[in-house]
């Protein structure tokens, strides 16, 4: 597996030269957005990939990260914390609000968990819609605007190149955490309760505390990467937070490779990456999007990059059994 | 804030709305519930198969009306357009399960994968809808079929016939639903495999025709529930499979979700408690209820109203 | 005369486990057979090796002469044969008549007068299960479930009837109950293989024994010359340890 760690920081030490390289603005917002939806996949990936928990509203953390640092960061309630405080808080209120919408999902499981974070997502997104009133929190449908942009040591990033740094730069930052993460003691209650959790139970991890962790880290992910968001493009809205974006998220992950970093950004860079080549088929785009959801798991159900999910090697035995009902 | 006799006034009405709404609701519900029962699979593309059902009836009114085929009248037109709606969503149920899901359910695949197909499935059908027939909404000229001046006055409350009518029909294709489930050989072998597959199987049922059956019976409710919505808010759009698809399996859960009573049960109640929500507190907050009913129901009690407390985990 | 059913070297697996390593039985037509062992023998694999739940790794099933492994479950049950499954396993949720009307499902192509008299015959056999037609299955005691489960197979006018442990769990006055009930079905022409734990009990009732243990027969013989047997009355009848090793 060394080589592989030796492949991804090679890969990073090139992506710093890309600036240089990169001919227009366009082309570089395109890869610093790849780094975003990177930085988010990623986080989703604790979620889903590592412990196998089914979240279908994580854009919500997305959200509650972008306007958190919204809060903080601009004119809406006069603050102007500097940039690093402002990025900790929000991480740190993502992380809350996983262990919130976490808590209640505990004893739920498959699809039952998906639709609830579903809800979630969707009570967050009315939420932030709707809480102008009385009181001004949200900014309602308008959003907020004039956020500050990020500044380190009182210098405000400005050129595309700074910003794709920056984001380069807690991506990397997540991908080193998600290795650790995977390979620490977490990691592997992680893969036992993904794989079975009632004999995870029984073998005496504390399923509870591993998942409530999940949700957190992974949240506190989204939240980071809503702060680059906000940051970035100095204004939030709720509908940059609908459902469609959890989908778009949980299909990066998917498609890249349940749990594998390097798919996980792969699956990232084709999402984001492909409807910019296919402009001008932009109304098929999404047609062609659900078809190949369908395919995908008919034929790769475990994404392109698959990780094998176990250390071991396991033998498959030669007979069959059939775990299906038998039938033509 | 309302007096309590202004509130008195209402009600009765908002709970006429809520009841009415509510049996479309059960109608979507049943087809969440059935499949539900059968694979333990939430059926994500199921609303969307309602929103077709929706437009199948709305082309089909469309040729009616510039036909002139056929008198207005509601006993001739809406089965007229419930069947071909029926048909093919059904149809659509069936190639869904035969294409899309039982390849998964076969190999063995995790959960993530049916949900995954689910999801990429109701994708599909917004957007196919979309690319055939644009992005706007369409009109279900409602006041032809039911003038408005079909109107009842009963006890003080004003009821037009289109909402007595919608609260039959759906009510009818319930009751029709529950005779085949609990009466006929069909009905017997669809419970056994919801119950124990294993065993069906060893009873002689074929398992994966009942499974296609019940894609298949859900499917074709849900169609016909999109028609009735059609009729009801006299627009609809290639987005609306989706709340109203969530909010039906709440309506599902609510009742206690495998349970095809519980279906039509939790229906009911969810559109009285989004009526009467929307009248007393927000309107604005309409979809929000019907998650938060969901995910309170599944905190406290996930089994539904007419399921265990607990239920074993193999349902959850 | 070819047996009604026969496996012949039958290698099963059970996940990654080799359940049956090489198993060969033959049941007559018109005897009682039984298939003794403890836990973890392969008594239940066999059964669902017979049925087609699980497929063979090599070996083959023949039926009336008919190779059926590798049958889908549902064309096995058409072909004739029937289980009383290993704890009932009644559908809890439907009432006693709905179970038996379920045991009659792979002949509802029959004449209705055909399947009246099936229930007549259940009820003469078990005229407990009369009295609790309308009675939610989930809800009868352990001994009435038994008798609801037969009743249940032999709705299928089945020419095999397989049981897996049919006393396990039930006080020793229903198993003496259900024994009779398996030498009466088998008087009125059904072929049927039992397979137990409690050996005295089936060796009493049955033509033929064989034994399971690890996934291989070890013992193949008349039943009345298993009884004798040392090493059965060792293993089986006396001593309360399990007899798989």
């Amino acid at each position: 597996m060394r080589w592989k760690r030796y492949a991804g920081w090679a890969a990073f030490a090139s992506a710093l030269a890309l600036p240089a390289v990169v001919p227009n603005a366009y082309v570089m917002g395109v890869i610093t957005r790849i780094c975003l939806y990177s930085l988010l996949a990623l986080g989703l990936n604790v979620v889903v990939g590592f412990a196998g928990l089914l979240d279908l509203g994580y854009v919500a953390f997305f959200g509650i990260g972008s306007y958190v640092y919204a809060a903080l960061a601009s004119p809406q309630f006069g603050l102007h914390l500097p940039f690093p405080l402002a990025l900790l808080a929000a991480v740190l209120a993502t992380a809350v609000s996983g262990l919130l919408i976490g808590a209640p999902t505990l004893r739920l499981r498959g699809d039952y968990l998906a639709i609830v974070t579903l809800g979630f997502g969707e009570i967050t997104y009315i939420l932030l819609i709707n809480l102008d009133r009385p009181i001004n929190i949200t900014g309602g449908p308008s959003g907020i605007v004039s956020i500050d942009p990020p500044s380190l040591l009182g210098y405000a990033l400005r050129t595309n190149g700074q910003y794709f740094y920056l984001f380069l730069l807690l991506m990397g930052t997540a991908v080193l955490l998600s290795r650790r993460l995977r390979d620490s003691r977490v990691g592997w209650a992680w893969q036992a309760i993904r794989e079975d959790e009632l004999a995870a139970q029984t073998m005496g991890i504390n399923t509870t505390a591993a998942k409530l962790q999940a949700f957190a880290i992974g949240a506190s992910f989204a939240g980071a990467g809503g702060c680059l968001l906000a940051s970035w493009q100095r204004s939030v809205f709720p509908d940059n937070f609908l459902f469609t974006e959890s989908v778009n998220i949980l299909a990066m992950v998917i498609l890249g490779g349940v749990g594998s970093l390097p798919g996980v950004i792969l699956g990232a860079t084709i999402i984001v990456a492909l409807p910019e080549v296919f402009r001008d088929f932009a109304l098929y785009r999404l047609f062609a999007f659900g078809l190949l959801l369908m395919v995908l798991m008919i034929f790769r159900p475990n994404g392109l990059l698959a990780f094998q999910g176990r250390r071991e090697a396991e033998e498959e035995p030669p007979g069959e059994e059939r775990a299906a009902p038998s039938g033509p | 804030m309302l007096t309590w006799s202004q509130i008195l006034g209402i009600l009765p009405q908002q709970l006429v709305f809520g009841i009415t709404l509510g049996t479309v609701y059960g109608l979507i519900a049943i087809g969440y519930t059935m499949v539900y029962g059968i694979l333990f699979m939430i059926n994500f593309a199921h609303g969307d198969i309602f929103m077709v059902g929706a437009y199948v009836g709305w082309a089909v009114l469309g040729a009616l009306l510039a036909s002139h085929a056929v008198p207005l009248n509601p006993v001739i037109v809406l089965p007229l357009m419930l069947v071909p709606a029926m048909a093919f969503t059904g149809a659509i149920g069936l190639a869904l399960e035969r294409l899309a899901y039982r390849p998964l359910y076969r190999r063995g695949a995790t959960r993530l994968g049916p949900l995954i197909s689910a999801i990429g499935a109701s994708i599909f059908l917004q957007n196919g809808v979309m690319l055939v027939e644009g992005a706007r909404e369409r009109v279900y000229m409602t006041y032809a079929v039911f003038p408005r001046a079909w109107r009842f006055s009963v006890g003080g409350v004003s009821v037009s016939a289109l909402v007595i009518v919608i609260a039959c029909v759906a009510g009818l294709l319930m009751w029709g639903l529950h005779v085949i489930v609990q009466r006929t050989t069909l009905g017997r072998a669809i419970r056994a495999v919801a119950e124990d597959r294993e065993m069906a199987a060893v009873m002689g049922v074929n398992v994966w025709r009942v499974v296609a059956t019940t894609f298949f019976v859900g499917s074709a409710l849900g169609g016909a529930a999109g028609v009735l919505v059609g009729f009801y808010y006299t627009q609809i759009d290639f987005f609306m499979g989706y709340s109203a698809g969530l909010k039906a399996f709440t309506a599902a859960v609510l009742g206690g979700i495998g349970n095809i009573r519980g279906a039509m049960l939790g229906g009911i109640l969810l559109g009285v408690i989004e009526s009467l929500a929307t009248t007393f507190i927000n309107p604005a907050f309409k979809d929000a209820v019907a998650f938060g009913v969901l995910i309170l129901v599944l905190v406290f009690r996930p089994g539904g109203i007419l399921g265990e407390a607990l239920p074993d985990w193999k349902r959850i | 005369m070819t047996a009604l059913l026969q496996l012949e070297q039958v290698v099963t697996y059970y996940g990654p486990m080799r359940a049956l390593k090489g198993v060969s039985i033959e049941v007559a037509s018109g005897e009682i057979v039984c298939l003794l062992g403890g836990n973890a023998s392969g008594k239940s694999t066999t059964m669902k090796t017979i049925l087609g739940i699980v497929r063979p790794h090599s070996g083959s099933v023949h039926f009336g002469g008919e190779r059926i492994d590798g049958l889908p479950t549902q064309s096995v049950v058409e072909r004739g044969i029937s289980l009383v499954p290993e704890a009932r396993r009644l559908f809890g949720r439907m009432t006693v008549w709905e179970n038996l009307a379920m045991g009659a499902f792979s002949r509802r192509d029959r004449p209705p007068d055909e399947i009246e008299q099936d229930y007549e015959r259940v009820y003469t056999l078990f005229p407990r299960v009369k009295e609790r037609l309308a009675q939610l299955a989930g809800t009868l005691s352990g001994g009435e479930q038994q008798m609801v489960a037969i009743g249940r197979a032999l709705m299928a006018r089945p020419r095999l009837l397989l049981m897996d442990e049919p006393s396990m769990g039930l006080a020793p006055i229903f198993v003496d109950q259900v024994f009779d009930i398996i030498r009466a079905i088998n008087g009125q022409g059904t072929t049927i293989l039992v397979v137990e734990q409690n050996a005295a009990v089936a060796l009493g009732v049955a033509h033929r024994g064989y034994v399971l243990q690890n996934g291989r027969i070890v013992m193949a013989d008349r039943a009345a010359t298993l009884l004798a047997t040392d090493e059965i009355r060792r293993a089986y009848l006396g001593d309360e340890e399990d007899g798989a090793c």
